[in-house]
């Protein structure tokens, strides 16, 4: 509070919310975020699409360990070819796209709600709610993510649910980590002291003061981790622990048709693609971001 | 320095000890459940409760927790349903192959992240910067389930250079070794070279570098001798912490390229419901990752001057 007087005389009312997002409106300055964006655009209008855009429906099974290219009886074309059990992989891919853009921006929000909420509490509070908060944080933490996915799942069973609820214990530790050292950051400045002699209460001055002019990095981290829980939805498929078959899901088409893979090497490769593109999507918006926020 | 020791290994004690209750309340809270997993869904009734008489899991669970843990901590872990071994004999060598499948990933990736890290933030911007961050950022986009795919479809597949499986099934082969490294490697250096690059930039940028570039030492004496070792205390605590990450990624490629590591144990543990083999498995790689975290302090404490007590 020393320096209270002195901030009062500059700037006391916290900075307002056009100046605070002023770099989203830059977005267009950035390369790399709109490239990422433009990527995750193409994904997004893929899912939205998919009844109309795939060619077959996905769980058919037509004409087994087709090429890419084969016609169908009916003469419409594999594009991407055809799994060991004859199910198009275009519109596995396509209706996949689905189930993760559905799951990882699930996952990806619950666990921000619960991070955000724990760190907003363990850095403007402090005291024994921080202690206790970070006792359980270096806990988790001390679980190799993977590891506490298995045990999750091999005792509760794969299902979307689970596998949401897994994904938010796993991460939101490390997104309370984040948003705590941002509040400890934040809660001396002066328009938090301002607010606190209004006489807001405290779950106003943690909400509507401190955490918009956090933003931005968690902004970032999300998109970061929202990449990274694609990933890891697609490796639980992969490793046969992912959602309950036949429903078309990236990982576990790779895991079903990796056996033909000698043979046959575009079953793996094109589900393999799509986790990239999208991931990739992810990691450079976020990149993209992280510089326009670092402006600021 | 002696009390910091103490606290900290009073911290590893305590965290090991809530993460074993944590994993008997989860899985050996309801003795059905056990006699369950080790008999097969095909036992009856009367079978199962003989089972848990016979094995004392008729008696409370506090009482059991206790046994469970003083068994824990001398070694007896138990009979693996999967492997009809005790669970201590195969996890020893499993994790003898893992070591060394660890020990050729860092051997590959520290002078390979760190060297293009610090090249690429020596000159911010420069067109090696641009090269290095685009490589990052395209190979860290690949999961580690998926570059196993790719690298296998370029090596095995296509070129037919190396095999597609690493069984060692007629002993230790390099050959056999070099497609699961290059797939941890592929995942991971991207990033902890981002990190190195980002403090290496960092670093260049302070008064102590720009005095002693002004001073006109040579250049290459100021990145060796002033500006390295500052801009690897990041890396290296990044490295340290990794290998909680790094499990993840073994994980997926032991089961890949069916490598008989502690990875593969874990997975097969689980999907076999191999309950006492699990349960080893997640507390020994629960005292690596709190083990490697202490490593990763102290290491930090050593590098960085400033973080001593006066």
């Amino acid at each position: 509070m020393s320096d209270f007087p002195v901030e009062v005389a500059g700037i006391l009312p916290r900075p307002n919310l056009r100046s605070r997002f002023a770099w989203v409106r830059r977005i267009g300055h950035s390369k790399v975020a709109l490239l990422g964006m433009a990527i995750l655009l193409f994904w997004v209008l893929v899912a939205i699409l998919a009844p109309w855009i795939s060619p077959f429906p996905p769980n058919a099974t037509i004409r087994p360990m087709a090429s890419p290219g084969a016609h169908a009886p009916s003469g419409a074309i594999f594009w991407l070819g055809t799994d060991h059990l004859g199910r198009d992989i275009a519109s596995r891919i396509i209706w996949g796209t689905r189930t993760v853009l559905l799951y990882a921006p699930l996952a990806t929000a619950l666990s921000f709600c619960v991070g955000i909420t724990g760190g907003l509490l363990a850095g403007y509070r402090r005291g024994w709610v921080d202690d206790v908060l970070s006792r359980v944080t270096d806990l988790v933490l001390a679980f190799p993510a993977l590891v506490l996915y298995i045990i999750i799942i091999s005792k509760f069973g794969a299902s979307g649910v689970n596998i949401v609820l897994a994904v938010t214990l796993a991460s939101s530790p490390a997104i309370m980590r984040l948003t705590r050292g941002l509040v400890l950051a934040l809660r001396n400045r002066a328009f938090v002291a301002a607010a606190q002699l209004r006489g807001e209460p405290a779950w106003r001055i943690m909400v509507v003061e401190i955490l918009p002019n956090a933003a931005g990095p968690l902004i970032v981290d999300a998109c970061l981790r929202l990449g990274y829980v694609v990933i890891t939805i697609g490796t639980l498929g992969f490793l046969g622990l992912g959602l309950p078959p036949p429903d078309p899901d990236w990982g576990g088409m790779i895991n079903d048709t990796r056996k033909f893979a000698l043979v046959f090497p575009h079953m793996v490769l094109f589900p393999s693609l799509a986790v990239c593109s999208l991931v990739l999507g992810f990691n450079l918006l976020a990149d993209g971001l992280r510089e326009l926020v670092m402006e600021e | 320095m002696a009390q910091q020791i103490l606290r900290r290994l009073g911290w590893m004690v305590a965290t090991m000890l809530v993460a074993s209750i944590l994993l008997f309340l989860l899985f050996e809270l309801m003795p059905g459940d056990v006699a369950l997993s080790e008999l097969g869904p095909y036992s009856t009734a009367d079978q199962r409760h003989l089972w848990m008489v016979a094995n004392g899991y008729d008696r409370p669970a506090v009482v059991r927790y206790f046994d469970w843990l003083g068994h824990f901590v001398i070694g007896q872990w138990g009979h693996s349903r999967l492997f009809m071994v005790p669970v201590a004999s195969i996890v020893w060598q499993r994790f003898v192959n893992t070591a060394i499948l660890a020990f050729w990933f860092f051997a590959f990736l520290v002078p390979l992240s760190l060297g293009l890290g610090v090249l690429a933030g020596m000159k911010e911007g420069s067109w090696i910067d641009r090269l290095v961050s685009t490589i990052c950022i395209v190979t860290t986009s690949i999961a580690p389930f998926a570059s196993v795919v790719l690298i296998s479809a370029i090596f095995v597949f296509s070129l037919h250079w190396l095999p597609g499986t690493s069984t060692m099934l007629d002993g230790f082969s390099f050959r056999q070794l070099i497609m699961p490294v290059m797939a941890l490697v592929l995942y991971d250096f991207g990033y902890i070279a981002r990190i190195t690059r980002a403090s290496m930039a960092e670093v260049m940028n302070t008064q102590y570098v720009r005095a002693a570039v002004l001073r006109g030492l040579p250049y290459r004496r100021v990145v060796l001798r002033h500006a390295l070792r500052n801009a690897l205390i990041a890396p290296f605590t990044l490295l340290m912490l990794h290998v909680n990450w790094l499990i993840s990624g073994v994980i997926v490629v032991e089961y890949f390229f069916a490598y008989k590591g502690f990875g593969s144990l874990i997975l097969e543990a689980s999907l076999g419901r191999d309950l006492f083999l699990l349960e080893a498995c997640t507390m020994i790689t629960v005292a690596m990752a709190v083990l490697t975290q202490t490593v990763a302090d102290f290491g930090y404490l050593a590098l960085n001057p400033r973080m001593r007590p006066a």
